[in-house]
């Protein structure tokens, strides 16, 4: 984590803002990616093309970016698999009951004044963050 | 309920892949893909980590007015309408989906998002992440068919 300033996080924000907004105003989609995710599990729901080929461009986007960037990907983990077997259940199913996730309604949310949205932004955060307490008080 | 077509126009197909490739690289780039950089931020009385305040901060600055000029607008550049979400009310399923989605999270310090663009760190833990949510979604989808 040597070398990592908020400017990246800052200008990392801008190019996911960019990426919301050409959704958006070009297409009129929502990138809400528990949502657009959601839509390739029950494809009965509409089209899948542009939901396929946006997951598999997001995660090109990581592929690139050591080559692009001259570093590895960060990603650090610690625990085991159960933990992040159990936490992507919740967070599925969760993100289906609650219409979205961090993207949809953090980012396209916020940014188009949804009260919803402020509302489950405020919620999950909350959570997470009395989740994350908890678990380091019961495991030190 | 979106228009079913067949296929999409090439323009269209630019859009997705350019705005997929940017938002992976941004996730990346504001090391949002890095659970430990999240559990930092949900670390309130620990050693705090601001990080994802800069990440939301940068991406609201330019999501705000894009989404603000929208309602300018009539229709999408490239595409008929603006699919909009069509629930409006404040209901328990939002605050109950949002606690459960905090939870998650909170646990793993991993969202939709970054879960799929850390699948090329080829970690087992971030495969079962993510099949486990593919699973989450499907059951939900199961129980409470719309």
């Amino acid at each position: 984590m040597t070398g990592f300033s908020f400017i990246n996080a800052f200008s990392g924000g801008i190019m996911i803002g960019i990426a919301t907004v050409l959704m958006f105003l070009c297409l009129g989609k929502i990138t809400g990616i528990s949502g657009i995710v959601g839509g390739l599990v029950k494809p009965a729901s509409g089209p899948v093309g542009w939901r396929l080929i946006f997951i598999l461009s997001l995660m090109v986007g990581g592929a690139v970016y050591p080559s692009l960037w001259g570093r590895d990907l960060p990603v650090e983990l610690n625990g085991s698999w159960v933990l992040y077997f159990v936490a992507g259940l919740i967070v599925g199913f969760g993100t289906r009951t609650g219409s979205g996730c961090t993207s949809g309604h953090g980012i396209c949310g916020l940014a188009r004044f949804s009260p919803r949205s402020m509302v489950a932004t405020v919620t999950f955060i909350l959570a997470a963050v009395v989740t994350h307490t908890l678990v380091n008080v019961f495991t030190g | 309920m979106e228009k079913q077509n067949s296929s999409l126009p090439f323009s269209n197909i630019l859009v997705i892949v350019a705005s997929g490739v940017l938002f992976g690289l941004g996730l990346s780039v504001s090391e949002m893909v890095n659970p430990v950089r999240v559990l930092g931020f949900l670390n309130v009385l620990g050693s705090w980590d601001p990080t994802l305040i800069f990440v939301m901060a940068g991406a609201l600055t330019v999501a705000v007015p894009g989404f603000q000029y929208a309602k300018l607008m009539h229709k999408p550049f490239l595409s008929i309408e603006f699919s909009m979400p069509g629930k409006k009310d404040l209901d328990k399923k939002l605050i109950l989906g949002a606690v459960l989605f905090g939870i998650g999270w909170g646990l793993a310090g991993i969202c939709p998002g970054p879960s799929l663009v850390a699948l090329n760190s080829l970690d087992v833990r971030v495969v079962a992440f993510v099949v486990a949510m593919l699973a989450g979604i499907f059951l939900h989808d199961r129980i409470f068919p719309d």
